[in-house]
């Protein structure tokens, strides 16, 4: 940069044919650049000294680090795990995958639910109708106003008092079995040949996702109107049946029965995950309710007198005309409510619910002492999972947005 | 501007570096400059360490810090308390956010090898225990396969009620919350048939239940729990002030010092008495201390048996027997090594 040229060369001071000579330093581009190689060579300093640092600490300190610990035995009992997890010889690593795991399914089912009960709440308060559309915006206003974590404890603790004792515990016959220990449902348990059910549903889902292709095609080319859902979901239902049906019906149930402290056999969902899945769902669920309404106040009213002027009923209007352009507008804020509530089912260590910051870089950690590999390995985890979220929904946003032409 | 901007962000390196490389190793050095010693206790255990309703902290193990204080700075109040969780616990002190961690910690060799501390001995024999409700009418915890057990995330007694259930061949379903507030109101909410934790937390922890007397302790102790401070490695200085701070506890009630007859102690015959008080031999010197560091805690806390007789003894609403904690001399552990 010091061999060039210094001399005074102000824009329009020369009119030389040549290109007036400017200092580098002064030249935009070359700038620009110097200060983005500046920027990315500081930070990556900041990054590498952060993390030599770190080290030296670690070591100093005598504290032990390395991911070797994954590979330990765990020693100590998770209250619901989906997959095997035995308390005596299962590792870290299975913990890690018992949380993850546990995590996913309040944060799934969470974002099922609050969608479903969100849009329902949304399009009430729209209603006409006095009475739905004041209790949809109570149930709003009540609930998005008060701390989730307050919330948790109110359904976690809500629950155990309502629910009996194990003694006096509800009994549903076949339906199994309610206490305060959970729900404990009966089980099924496949038999041979059950897995040609699961090919038959496979085979029925592709063969009425054809047939809506076919007669969306047929409609386009000569407007005549098939009945592709209900034909589709009768292929769905009637398909498996039959199938089950020739296999000789191999499912039967193993179901609870009371006794002792707890109850044996079935499948029990306890009353933590419960208490979880409620209060993120309904509290996420006025945020998607609010989102909802806006999406569907900001397609113009003109839309709907529109389409009947053109002798659509409401049913259609609102499906053909009204949803598909308040999507473009919901899509974008749903994704960070998905989000939130995956991140929020972090709280989940309040009330004893085994997901993955409870277990992992709760219990783990505390039995390994090792805080930078495992609270890292959980950001990153956490980090993952948002980032998948986001590029579906963005891959979904893409699908549903205005085509320009 | 811009250069001024890159000063800026120069400067934040500059810091940043600096910053991290800090974590100095003279504890007392530190201690004596900021004028206090930063303690770190539970956040609430009747009888070790719990504030009261104008936040005064009160407790074994808060009389241990008091301990240190009075040892340091002649005035057992010069102290400030930081409430952990047992899962923070550590973190803060490998960070160098407390002096001192004095939270009815176990002492067990993967914390005292792998996490970069030391204890400092042992103030609380303590071992863990079940407590459930009277009506099951269970009387051993033999009788308790298939129960549902609440319980602390982040503690030695998931791991103990796993080996103690797996010996035994029996099941269980463990709920492990985060803080001990949640463990008492589930347990109290019937979610858990069984309440474990450290016995003497057992006994505290009962007093927070709608009906204390409902409720009783199997007598079953299924493990070995040393509680004691806990110090950073690396720092012997600081290492051994908390460690005699123990000791002169111990070996003060042995020799007969309460609070009140130090004075009269320390000018009277006994040499062990005398020594320990600082009025013979320079032991203060030794750990960086003044002289009369001794007099100062028994002053300030009184000897060992005082202070369990105040937190956790007999006349207490915890009624503890002194059991294993009695001196050496009396068919207990408690035993502190002379001064001399």
């Amino acid at each position: 940069m010091a061999v060039t040229d210094v001399t005074p060369n102000g824009p329009g001071s020369a009119h030389d044919d040549s290109a007036p000579k400017v200092a580098l330093l002064n030249n935009p581009e070359i700038r620009g650049w110097l200060f983005q190689v500046v920027l990315a060579v500081v930070v990556a300093y900041l990054a590498y000294s952060g993390w030599k640092n770190m080290n030296a600490n670690l070591q100093a300190a005598g504290i032990a680090s390395g991911w070797a610990f994954l590979n330990n035995n765990a020693g100590f009992a998770i209250s619901q795990s989906l997959i095997e997890y035995n308390q005596a010889s299962s590792t870290y690593g299975r913990v890690y995958l018992v949380g993850l795991i546990n995590t996913l399914v309040v944060a799934v089912i969470g974002v099922i639910l609050a969608t479903i009960i969100g849009f329902l709440i949304g399009v009430a308060r729209l209603s006409k109708n006095w009475m739905v559309s004041r209790l949809a915006a109570v149930y709003v206003e009540s609930l998005r106003n008060i701390p989730l974590l307050l919330q948790i404890f109110i359904w976690y603790f809500g629950v155990l008092r309502l629910l009996p004792q194990p003694r006096d515990g509800l009994d549903f016959g076949f339906f199994g079995l309610l206490n305060n220990r959970g729900y404990f449902a009966p089980k099924p348990v496949w038999g041979d040949g059950a897995i040609y059910t699961l090919y038959a549903f496979i085979a029925a889902c592709v063969i009425a996702w054809g047939i809506g292709r076919w007669a969306r095609a047929r409609q386009m080319a000569t407007g005549q109107i098939f009945p592709a859902f209900w034909v589709g979901f009768a292929v769905i239902v009637l398909l498996p049946v039959i199938v089950f049906l020739a296999a000789g019906a191999p499912l039967t149930w193993d179901v609870p029965v009371a006794g002792g402290f707890r109850p044996k056999g079935g499948m029990t969902i306890i009353p933590e995950y419960i208490a979880m899945l409620v209060a993120l769902s309904t509290y996420t669920a006025t945020y998607i309710a609010e989102i909802v309404r806006a999406g569907i106040l900001a397609v113009s009213k003109g839309q709907t007198e529109a389409a009947h002027a053109l002798g659509l009923r409401s049913g259609p209007t609102l499906r053909l005309v009204i949803i598909p352009q308040a999507l473009r507008i919901i899509i974008p804020p749903l994704t960070n409510q998905y989000l939130n509530l995956t991140k929020n089912s972090s709280l989940a260590v309040a009330i004893a619910y085994p997901e993955l910051t409870s277990v992992f870089a709760g219990t783990a950690l505390n039995q390994t002492g090792q805080a930078v590999e495992i609270i890292s390995l959980t950001m990153l985890t956490y980090l993952t999972i948002s980032l998948l979220t986001s590029a579906f929904m963005n891959w979904y946003n893409s699908r549903v947005a205005l085509v320009e032409r | 501007m811009k250069k001024l901007m890159l000063t800026g962000v120069l400067g934040v390196v500059t810091l940043a570096i600096a910053g991290s490389a800090a974590a100095s190793a003279a504890t007392l050095d530190d201690v004596k400059a900021k004028g206090f010693v930063q303690c770190g206790v539970s956040q609430g255990l009747p009888g070790f360490s719990n504030p009261d309703a104008n936040g005064n902290w009160s407790g074994m193990d808060v009389d241990l810090c008091r301990a240190v204080a009075a040892a340091i700075f002649g005035n057992g109040d010069a102290v400030k308390f930081t409430p952990l969780s047992a899962k923070e616990r550590f973190t803060a002190l490998q960070s160098g956010e407390i002096d001192l961690l004095s939270r009815n910690t176990t002492w067990t060799m993967s914390r005292d090898t792998q996490l970069g501390l030391n204890f400092a001995g042992v103030n609380y024999y303590d071992g863990q225990g079940f407590m459930i409700r009277t009506s099951m009418n269970i009387n051993s915890a033999l009788e308790l396969s298939g129960a549902s057990i609440c319980t602390n995330t982040g503690t030695t007694t998931e791991l103990n009620v796993a080996d103690y259930f797996r010996a035994n061949n029996m099941e269980y379903e463990l709920v492990a919350f985060e803080k001990s507030d949640e463990v008492v109101a589930a347990y109290d909410a019937g979610r858990c048939d069984v309440y474990t934790t450290d016995q003497s937390g057992l006994y505290a922890q009962r007093l927070k239940l709608t009906n204390p007397g409902e409720h009783k302790v199997l007598p079953e102790i299924i493990s070995k729990e040393p509680l004691g401070p806990v110090v950073r490695q690396g720092d012997d200085q600081w290492f051994n002030i908390v460690k005699w701070a123990h000791i002169a506890t111990v070996n003060a009630e042995e020799l007969g010092i309460t609070q009140a007859n130090v004075d009269e102690m320390a000018a009277g015959d006994n040499p062990a008495a005398k020594r320990l008080l600082g009025t013979e031999g320079e032991f203060g010197a030794g750990i960086g201390l003044s002289n009369d560091w001794a007099a100062n805690i028994i002053k300030a806390v009184g000897n060992y048996g005082e202070i369990f007789n105040r937190n956790v003894g007999p006349d207490t609403p915890l009624g503890i027997a002194r059991g294993i904690n009695a001196l050496w001399s009396k068919g207990g552990l408690q035993y502190g090594p002379p001064v001399r």
